[in-house]
This record gives C-alpha cells, sequence and structure tokens, in this order.
C-alpha cells in the first residue's frame, strides 16, 4: 500500500504530459486545468490504493481518462460520434509520400514538420471523436502498450486497436484535406513520385 | 526484369509471394511501430524491408509522421498550474494530519 504522504512527490513530475493530455481530451485550456487539478485530488485520496511497484503512470491516466468521461464529456454537448468512415492504409503517404522526392536531402520528418502546423496537428486531433481520440492519444502521444491502454479505458484490447486503427486513419485524413486546402497536396493519390506526369506538375514549381 | 517493384507497396506488379509479403508488411504496420508484435513477425517484417524499398519508403514516413505529430502537440503547462495543485496536495495532507490527531 502506498504512503499518502509520498503522493506529490511521485505523482508531480507526471504534471506536465497530464495537461497536455487534459488539453487534448477537453479541447479548453480553462477545463483542462480542472480536470488535472480534479485528477490529482482523486489520486490523492485514491492513493492508499494504489499497489506500490505497479505502473503509477497508467494509474494517474486512468483517474484522467475517467474524470475526464464522466465529468467533462457530458457538459461539451457533441454528439457521442461512435463510427467513422473507414479510410485505405496508407491515406497521408499514397497522397504526400512523393513531395520528399521533389526537394532532395531532406528526410521525411523535416518535410512533414514544415507541412502541417501546430494549430493543424492539434485541429486535426481534436476533431476526432472522444473514443478514437483518447485511443491515439495514449498510444501515440504517451506511448502506452494496448494492453496498458485497454486497462485505462477499460475495453478489450481488441477494441483498443480497432478505435487505433480507424483513429489514426481518420486523423490523416484530416491532416491530407488540411494539406490540400493550402495546395500543398493533390487530392487524389500519388502512385509515383511527383514530375512522372508532365500534366500534374503544377505542384513541384 | 530485374525490379519488379512499383512505388507503390499496395500497387506493385511483382509476383504473387512478394505482393503478398507487401500486403503482410503493410498490414502489420501499425502494431509493429507499435511495438506489439511478436519476435518471428518482427524478424519477417524487417527481412521483407531490407529488400522491399517501397515498402520501408511507407514504414518510415509512417514512423516520422508519428514524430512529427508527437512534436507538434506539446503544451506548455499554465505558470500557476504547479503551485496550484502542490498547495491543494498541501491543504489535503494537513486536514489528513490534523484529523489523525483529534481525539476521538
Amino acid at each position: 500500500m502506498a504512503d499518502q504522504a509520498a503522493f506529490a512527490e511521485q505523482a508531480t513530475p507526471f504534471l506536465e504530459p497530464l495537461y497536455a493530455a487534459a488539453l487534448r481530451m477537453t479541447r479548453n485550456p480553462a477545463d483542462a486545468e480542472d480536470l488535472v487539478q480534479e485528477t490529482f485530488i482523486r489520486a490523492y485520496r485514491g492513493f492508499g490504493s494504489f499497489q506500490d511497484g505497479t505502473n503509477l503512470r497508467a494509474w494517474l491516466y486512468r483517474i484522467l481518462t475517467n474524470t475526464f468521461i464522466n465529468s467533462y464529456r457530458a457538459k461539451q454537448r457533441r454528439p457521442e460520434q461512435t463510427e467513422l468512415d473507414d479510410v485505405e492504409d496508407l491515406y497521408l503517404y499514397r497522397r504526400i509520400g512523393g513531395l520528399e522526392a521533389a526537394s532532395m536531402g531532406r528526410s521525411a520528418e523535416d518535410e512533414l514538420m514544415d507541412l502541417f502546423t501546430e494549430t493543424e496537428v492539434k485541429d486535426a486531433i481534436d476533431a476526432l471523436p472522444d473514443q478514437f481520440r483518447i485511443a491515439v492519444l495514449l498510444a501515440d502521444v504517451e506511448g502506452f502498450s494496448y494492453k496498458e491502454i485497454a486497462e485505462i479505458i477499460d475495453v478489450p484490447i481488441g477494441t483498443v486497436m480497432s478505435r487505433l486503427h480507424r483513429g489514426r486513419k481518420a486523423l490523416q485524413k484530416s491532416l491530407h484535406s488540411f494539406a490540400v486546402s493550402r495546395g500543398l497536396a493533390d487530392d487524389e493519390p500519388v502512385t509515383e513520385p511527383a514530375g512522372d506526369d508532365p500534366t500534374s506538375g503544377a505542384a513541384s514549381t | 526484369m530485374s525490379d519488379t517493384h512499383s512505388h507503390d507497396p499496395l500497387e506493385h506488379v511483382g509476383p504473387a509471394a512478394t505482393e503478398h509479403r507487401c500486403d503482410d508488411a503493410i498490414a502489420q504496420l501499425q502494431a509493429f511501430l507499435d511495438g506489439e508484435l511478436d519476435e518471428v513477425t518482427v524478424a519477417r517484417i524487417e527481412a521483407h524491408l531490407q529488400e522491399c524499398s517501397p515498402c520501408l519508403e511507407a514504414y518510415d514516413f509512417e514512423a516520422e509522421l508519428r514524430k512529427v505529430i508527437v512534436a507538434k502537440l506539446r503544451e506548455d503547462v499554465p505558470g500557476d498550474l504547479r503551485g496550484r495543485i502542490m498547495s491543494i496536495l498541501d491543504r489535503l495532507e494537513s486536514e489528513d494530519a490534523d484529523s489523525a490527531d483529534a481525539p476521538s
């Protein structure tokens, strides 16, 4: 059993990532601060039942996620969307992967860093329905395993995998639409590197 | 014909066996990057990526995309949030101490 007096010392190092996750969940800085504060209060009160030596970080995210779902999601008045359109594999790669060929010597990471703004990436995440957004955040940002995520949100591993699969594809589709709206990508898949077809070379000039 | 791959791993015209390995690699891509595959599957995919540059390129793209998403989602914690939480925890601790000391 964990000693409550040791709680602050052990838990506060996770404040920054918890706040960032809370902000992506609530999509609102004031609610995010309240959510993190509430999470720390609940975690402090429950710390007596936390088993020393188990995963404190996952335990804190479980409290954060449950608190969000029970207290904040209800007041956001968004209809809960549980389906997402199915999107093909490699959706973004098939549409913008060829951009790397257009500028020699730059890595895919550099290209992608320049292609999307912070606001666009945040908007693309924020546009995901709650259950998909939470799964993607826990996996891609926080790096939790499927098993840990299943325990954090209390669903079977198969459900975690399906939410991640669909959520990531929907995220790629949103990101692509930003690139298209800024004239940086074509609407249709590019199966060959840019410049192969002289009639569609406008993007490489 | 020495190069049986086209640029797109999903639409190349190689022999059926190679095509199957590309389909397999793309189907496992997310689980591979998530570190959720068993050793045998990881070895099979790594072997395929060594000989299939279109699939390797797709893997690189997805891995880099994840790094970029994480980098763009960084947030600064509001200046006073840490202090506020610390003082709430201090208050809760002293309340606990008081109630433990109180005569019953």
